[in-house]
């Protein structure tokens, strides 16, 4: 099995503590409602407009699951062709040796400062703070990871990493945080906009060093490509001389054509528009036009540990559109930082574990974060299935744990329990005729309010009706009987 | 074992029991029988959608139109290959700025530069997106990213409707940027509003005979 990933893929705690308290954020709960729930309106919209939306999504799934089983060669011939245009190709088998990788190569331009584009792969890999260790200064640039990293906060949304903040507290985290700042700054969108570009415009024009993630690289010309809306990924992969690119591995798709297909998943899937409001697409070096110093960390990290798991493969086809958590019933409620990763929501409760291993800390509740609603699997652009591969890594979990305690635990017992009455149907009449007993414990209210042990969840927030006075399999033979 | 044998490595290893790969269904739209008008009024409906400015003009009204639209502008910068004829109505107070190969502008000089004109390669209208491919009519990104005021030119033959039917257009390693209206962003409660750091204004002029 290939190594795990590192960095900030793991669960902080169990998801069911986590979620327990996340739930209590009245405040969190208010924002991610209403911008889930206008999200999901939007999607729709745009979504309905295209008569050939599920040839796209069919095409989607189909390039990338290809792309996934031609890895090996698909990565060669994109170092190739990223290389004969001018970049530098670097790898990196895990956060450590990535991060050690994009130190160094700031280091040697000079400079104490980077501009950062947007990146989830910088995210998981924890770059930021190792760059502060080493005495460089990372500025996020994209609106949502600023406000973040102005509030000292952390990213619970994928696209929009501070969906869990609504305008009044943004405003607030801009005045208490903006070295420059209007006091008079409104809650206003439009206004809290302004106040973001006047505090990076300098920071744009005088960087010298950028680092960015990437949507997606092209294997047969080696291009690569990052979707944004701001102009601040413009900014950062245009004005500086240095461009340092970190992306996992699994973002490689075979060839150029296949980016018509994803440029038409991708921002109906995630903003909800026709198209997002700026494409970049770079080759290499473009000689008298952008950074002359091209650099690209192709990334491991435990994805090369999910494309060993055959069920949960299809996890790499993500294209990170968090189409999955804006939809998801379980989201909605307790936010992205319950789960604790990098990757929150339906997509990270299956990548987090397969990137990591089940048995790693406390990844082995994530894939317990979910009713298998299945809509997740409805609105996912490339068809990932994500509440079959759950199920998959639930049974993992199981089987990881198994034998783990000398004692038998509650739910081996149940198990076992369940198994003789349901193996049986002698067994299962005989446990039938405890059901008065139920009855009893009902009492007056003819409700049962409180189950003991691991059950004791389940009545936490509701009430079971008293069991009727036979089963149904006595009913029926006693009405056979009397015909 | 260096990082790359040893990732390569493990995915060879990882992917020991995968079956081949499946072929690719290309169901999709590859291609659309609208007209020209229909062309412009789609385009036109998208991009009034983004919040950009949009003009239906023929070519000699060029010059009258940009200088309509560069009216409160102080400077103006323009990619070496742009037929200068466009800006032949623009009013003297107006100070012109090219960037040509050996005499580029420098970061400093485009953020003092109020806006910028360029034509541009490819539309599509199904999603109201310009592309610019960096031909010498359109000029290095830097010019078309910095001014917080862009003109893009889009001629009507260069129109399409569909993304699919761009890309034969388009040479992929030259540097390219897709426009979608002026920058925006939906960072705040996922609304969004125009005018973060990319140009606040965008004027697109669609020119029929061009």
């Amino acid at each position: 099995m290939p190594a795990p990933g590192q960095g900030n893929l793991f669960e902080q705690e169990p998801f069911p503590q986590a979620a327990h308290r996340e739930l209590g954020n009245t405040q969190m709960r208010k924002n991610l409602r209403h911008a889930t729930h206008t999200i999901r309106d939007k999607r729709l919209r745009v979504v309905g407009e295209l008569p050939d939306w599920e040839q796209l999504r069919d095409a989607g799934s189909a390039i990338k699951n290809s792309s996934m089983i031609n890895l090996e060669e698909r990565l060669l011939e994109f170092e190739k062709n990223f290389t004969a245009r001018g970049g530098v190709v670097h790898w990196a088998r895990d956060a450590q040796e990535a991060n050690k990788i994009v130190t160094d190569l700031v280091k040697e331009t000079g400079s104490t400062e980077v501009v950062k584009v947007k990146s989830m792969a910088t995210q998981e890999i924890g770059l930021n703070e190792h760059l502060e260790t080493q005495g460089i200064e990372a500025f996020e640039t994209d609106l949502a990871e600023l406000i973040v990293q102005l509030g000292h906060d952390k990213p619970s949304h994928i696209l929009v990493p501070a969906i869990h903040k609504n305008r009044t507290e943004v405003r607030d985290i801009f005045l208490k945080e903006m070295p420059v700042v209007d006091p008079n700054l409104t809650d206003e969108p439009a206004k809290l906009a302004e106040a973001a570009r006047k505090h990076l415009r300098k920071k744009f024009l005088a960087a010298k060093v950028a680092i960015s993630g990437a949507n997606f690289a092209l294997a047969d010309t080696g291009t690569l490509g990052v979707v944004e809306s701001e102009g601040n990924g413009r900014m950062c992969l245009t004005l500086p001389e240095t461009l340092i690119t970190v992306m996992g591995i699994e973002k490689v798709l075979p060839k150029w054509e296949d980016i018509e297909v994803f440029m038409q998943l991708l921002p109906r899937s995630s903003t909800g528009e026709r198209m997002n409001p700026y494409t970049s697409l770079w080759t290499g070096v473009s000689e008298d036009d952008g950074p002359q110093n091209v650099h690209i960390v192709l990334l491991d990290n435990g994805r090369s540990r999910v494309l060993a798991d055959k069920f949960g493969r299809s996890a790499l086809n993500c294209i990170r559109c968090s189409a999955c958590m804006n939809v998801c019933p379980v989201y909605e409620r307790t936010g992205g930082h319950a789960y604790g990763s990098t990757y929150p929501g339906p997509i990270g409760a299956i990548l987090s574990p397969l990137m990591t291993g089940i048995e790693a800390e406390d990844n082995g509740s994530l894939p317990y974060a979910s009713s298998l609603c299945g809509a997740c699997y409805e609105a996912c652009p490339v068809k990932i299935n994500i509440p079959e591969i759950l199920v998959h890594l639930r049974g993992d979990d199981v089987d990881a744990n198994r034998g783990k305690h000398k004692i038998p635990t509650q739910m081996d017992l149940l198990m076992k329990g369940g198994s003789w009455a349901l193996g049986k149907g002698k067994n299962l009449g005989l446990l039938e005729k405890a059901l008065p007993l139920g009855r009893l414990a009902a009492g007056k209210s003819k409700k049962i309010k409180k189950l003991p042990g691991i059950a004791a969840g389940w009545t936490q927030s509701r009430d079971i009706p008293a069991p009727p006075n036979k089963s149904f399999r006595d009913w029926w033979s006693d009405e056979k009987e009397s015909k | 074992m260096s990082a790359k044998e040893e990732i390569l490595g493990r995915i060879r290893s990882a992917l020991a029991d995968a079956p081949a790969a499946e072929e690719v269904p290309r169901e999709y739209r590859t291609s659309s029988d609208m007209t020209e008008e229909q062309l412009i009024e789609m385009l036109v409906d998208r991009l009034v959608d983004y919040k950009a400015g949009v003009e239906v003009v023929d070519a000699v009204q060029i010059p009258e139109f940009v200088a309509a639209k560069l009216g409160q502008a102080s400077s103006v910068v323009y990619p070496h290959g742009l037929d200068t004829g466009w800006l032949s109505s623009l009013p003297k107070g107006i100070v012109r700025r090219i960037d040509a190969p050996g005499a580029r502008l420098s970061v400093a000089e485009l953020d003092e530069t109020s806006a910028v004109v360029t034509s541009s390669a490819v539309s599509i209208a199904e999603s109201g997106t310009i592309i610019l491919d960096g031909e010498p009519d359109q000029g290095r990104r830097a010019i078309s990213l910095v001014p917080d005021h862009h003109v893009c030119i889009v001629p009507v033959s260069t129109i399409v409707q569909l993304l699919p039917e761009a890309m034969p257009r388009l040479t992929v390693t030259r540097p390219l940027t897709w426009i979608s209206g002026p920058s925006a962003t939906s960072d705040i409660e996922l609304e969004r509003v125009e005018g973060v750091h990319g140009p606040r204004v965008l004027d697109v002029l669609l020119v029929r005979g061009l």
